[in-house]
């Protein structure tokens, strides 16, 4: 070793050789970066798998699209952990088998509002897309960012075959079927959603605005779990 | 004899770019702090926070980090290797390269287009650009070691060789995406799986983006500005290859507890504790090469910077060990804590080296004096200041709203069970990070008037430097 470091010893000399330190470098990232994905390739097909979970529909893929587009794990986590309080304040832990249909994962880093992994079914769909459109209608002193272009922008579904086809050539279980009658399927869904939104006293004619999308999405968050027990 | 004229145009460049992003970062960081304690600050759809904040990390990371690394290599590595840089061409290319990408991401980031993975925001197409302008720096740089006239390569360049090939094996690693759309894609691993390659990511761009390229900045001009030589060869050699192995394995110290395999996290762990080490070896390098010169730092702004940034670095990386115990990022995970460590790092170490380098070389490059040395001192000051209040505010803020959250009353049940309660408990440490942010905001300003009159005052064209060396 000191023979190594010493002033002229023989790492001197690899000094003067840019392409056996680069590629002694490159060795050096590759052992830490090889352990790490040791535990990728081990798990593939390694996940406990969850059997009602299932991939999203059309429309709640559509929603996680724009939950995507506005940024929205920035604010919210997706990861409830094995603690008493968070047990308490959101619900069951969160299970690897969850996420297995999730591109890209969104888990978050930062909880300036309450996990989101098992909120859906806790709110009426109303109370979404008045808490959306306006925070402070549903809960006073929120410091959320109002979100009332969605209840106003067209819900675009025409890129839903493009990217369910995309999705399963990545692994996601859709069948042909699924993929042509993709925007059908998101249609009525989202008319069944409005239908109740409005039913409820809310705005009419949300059929076809985005925020359907997102509560469709909202409302499957975490359901997966208490189809097994139902 | 024969003389070799550095390409410096190449360095002013990147110089000016820092400035010019670090400022429009900042004022968007600042927009964002207000935004948290006074929503009405969410100006619309594209300037929403959700869509802003990447917009500050890119902008801050990439864009004002990345130009002043990319002038920090230019400058040293042509001295360190007595040649020009192999290509002019190649370093305009990767100039203009890096800004085009700077601003793609200005324009897709508020108009919701982002792979939502934190630091790595950008769609595919611009992911292409930046591997494309990435190869073309390390083809150019690494042709400069070649043609280099000085047999052995100084330390600063060691820590440049590992940044450049860590940092293009991680944007390809954690970027490989099928694109569904011009700018639509998902990426190849799912759920479990691609959180592990995020956060080997996203650990890897602080490490290989955010310290080693600092730490071959410091070894360069450190010494140059205290004019003495670096403390120990022999520990530089040993924190060096410690850090560019150790690093890599700690990526999963951001995942603790969540539902990846309780040993990843424990490796992750391990290795982060492990890495306080190294780390300290390179602030102590720094810090003991102002031995017997201390007295220097009452008259150069330059070596109070640079203290003030090796020190912070040796803060963050006391404090990030801490950060990856497990029983501690219980508390800290998911709150303002992990917000303020980033910080004591980015303000504290990332931002004084930068702003100690640019003092540095305003004057060299421009070959006139710095403007006002006051003023540089003013900047001093108050971005010390701001830094240290944002820190402490924000640490105020997590441990409260962590206890806060895991608070139970003698019957078993939450002290807290609405969300907001906690949330309306640290509000006023947002507006003291506003204050913080915006006293350091401040102290970038400074220095871009200092540097636009530096430049004004400047006499005629500046000339770039040069020297004679053995034909
Ligand atoms: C600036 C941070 C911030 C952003 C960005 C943000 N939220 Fe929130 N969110 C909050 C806060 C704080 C609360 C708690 C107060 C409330 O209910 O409004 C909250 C509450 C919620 C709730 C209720 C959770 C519960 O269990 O009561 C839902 C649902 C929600 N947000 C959805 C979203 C969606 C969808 C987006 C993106 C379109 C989003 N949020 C963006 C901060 C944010
Ligand atoms: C004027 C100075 C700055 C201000 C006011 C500021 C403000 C902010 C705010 C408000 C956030 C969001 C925090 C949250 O979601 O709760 C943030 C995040 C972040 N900023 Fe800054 N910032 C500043 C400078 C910088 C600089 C110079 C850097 C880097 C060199 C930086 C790097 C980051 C990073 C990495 C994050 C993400 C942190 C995390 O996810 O934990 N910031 N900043
Ligand atoms: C030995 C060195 C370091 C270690 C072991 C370390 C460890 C950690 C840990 C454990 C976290 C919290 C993860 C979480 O709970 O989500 C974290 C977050 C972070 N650290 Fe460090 N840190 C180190 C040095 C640094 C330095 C020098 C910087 C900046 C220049 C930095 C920037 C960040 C950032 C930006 C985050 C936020 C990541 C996010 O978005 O969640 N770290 N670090």
């Amino acid at each position: 070793m000191s023979k190594f470091i010493q002033t002229n010893g023989r790492h001197r000399t690899i000094e003067g050789w840019p392409l056996v330190f680069t590629v002694l470098t490159v060795i050096c990232v590759l052992v830490g970066g090889t352990v790490e994905f040791l535990p990728l390739v081990l798990m593939e097909g390694n996940i406990p798998v969850i059997s009602s979970v299932t991939p999203y529909t059309p429309l709640e893929l559509a929603g996680r699209d724009l939950y995507i587009r506005e940024g929205c794990v920035n604010c919210h986590s997706q990861m409830i952990r094995p603690f008493r309080d968070e047990l308490e304040r959101y619900g069951d832990y969160s299970k690897p088998g969850e996420s297995v249909y999730d591109r890209p994962f969104l888990w978050g880093s930062k909880r300036t509002g309450p996990d989101l992994a098992r909120v859906g079914g806790k709110y009426p769909d109303l109370w979404h897309v008045r808490h959306m459109e306006d925070p402070r209608s549903t809960s006073p002193n929120s410091i959320m960012p109002p979100y009332d272009w969605l209840l106003s922008k067209t819900l675009k579904l025409n890129d839903l075959p493009a990217k369910m086809r995309g999705l399963k050539s990545l692994g996601t279980p859709y069948s042909t079927a699924d993929i042509d009658g993709s925007v059908e399927d998101a249609n009525a869904q989202a008319e069944n959603l409005a239908r109740n939104i409005a039913a409820n006293g809310g705005p009419e004619d949300l059929a076809d605005k985005e925020i359907v999308a997102v509560v469709a999405y909202l409302q499957r968050l975490g359901t997966d779990l208490t189809k097994l027990t139902n | 004899m024969m003389i070799v004229r550095f390409d410096d145009q190449i360095v002013r460049y990147f110089v000016i770019a820092t400035a010019i992003w670090g400022f429009v970062g900042m004022l968007v960081g600042a927009l964002i702090a207000l935004q948290l304690p006074f929503w009405q600050a969410n100006l619309g759809e594209y300037l929403s926070f959700g869509r802003l904040r990447p917009l500050h990390t890119n902008a801050v990371i990439f864009a004002f980090a990345g130009n002043a690394i990319f002038g920090a290599i230019y400058y040293s590595t042509q001295r360190l290797t007595k040649a020009r840089m192999f290509s002019d061409l190649m370093s305009r290319f990767h100039f203009w390269g890096w800004q085009f990408i700077i601003v793609s991401a200005a324009i897709t980031l508020p108009l919701g287009l982002t792979t939502g993975k934190e630091y790595a925001e950008l769609e595919w197409p611009i992911d292409v650009l930046i591997a494309v302008v990435w190869v073309v720096f390390a083809v150019n740089f690494f042709l400069t070691l070649k043609i280099r006239r000085e047999k052995h390569m100084y330390v600063a360049l060691w820590f440049y060789i590992a940044t450049i090939v860590t940092v293009a094996v991680l944007h390809i690693g954690n970027s490989l995406a099928l694109p569904v759309g011009l700018f639509k894609s998902y990426p190849l691993f799912a759920g479990v799986q691609d959180a592990f390659v995020q956060w080997w990511y996203g650990h890897n761009a602080v490490a290989f983006f955010l310290t080693t390229p600092f730490l071959g900045l410091m070894y360069y001009f450190l010494p140059k500005a205290a004019e003495r030589p670096v403390f120990s060869y022999r520990l530089s050699i040993v924190h060096f290859w410690s850090i560019v192995f150790l690093y890599i394995w700690a990526g999963p110290h951001h995942l603790a507890y969540t539902a990846v395999p309780e040993w990843a996290v424990t490796l992750g762990m391990v290795f982060s504790i492990m890495l306080w080490m190294p780390s300290w070896g390179g602030m102590i390098n720094g810090l003991f090469t102002l031995r017997g010169a201390w007295h220097k730092l009452r008259d150069s702004v330059v070596l109070k910077m640079y203290v003030i940034g090796i020190t912070f670095y040796g803060m963050s990386t006391f404090e990030g060990p801490l950060l990856s115990v497990k029983t501690v990022n219980a508390l800290s995970h998911y709150t303002d804590w992990t917000v303020g460590h980033a910080h004591a790092g980015a303000l504290g170490w990332n931002g004084f080296m930068i702003f100690g380098m640019i003092y540095w070389l305003l004057p060299r490059l421009w070959n006139t004096k710095l403007w006002s040395e006051r003023m540089a001192n003013a900047h001093f000051w108050v971005g010390t200041i701001g830094m240290l209040l944002y820190v402490m505010a924000l640490y105020s803020a997590g441990v409260t709203q962590g206890l806060m959250w895991r608070a139970f009353d003698d019957a078993g049940h939450l002290v807290y069970p609405d969300f907001m309660e906690t949330v309306i408990q640290i509000v006023p440490m947002y507006w003291v990070r506003l204050v913080g942010g915006l006293l350091y905001l401040t102290g970038m300003i400074m220095l871009g008037i200092n540097m636009i009159m530096t430049i004004r005052t400047a006499k005629e064209k500046p000339s770039d430097a040069a020297i004679s060396v053995a034909a």
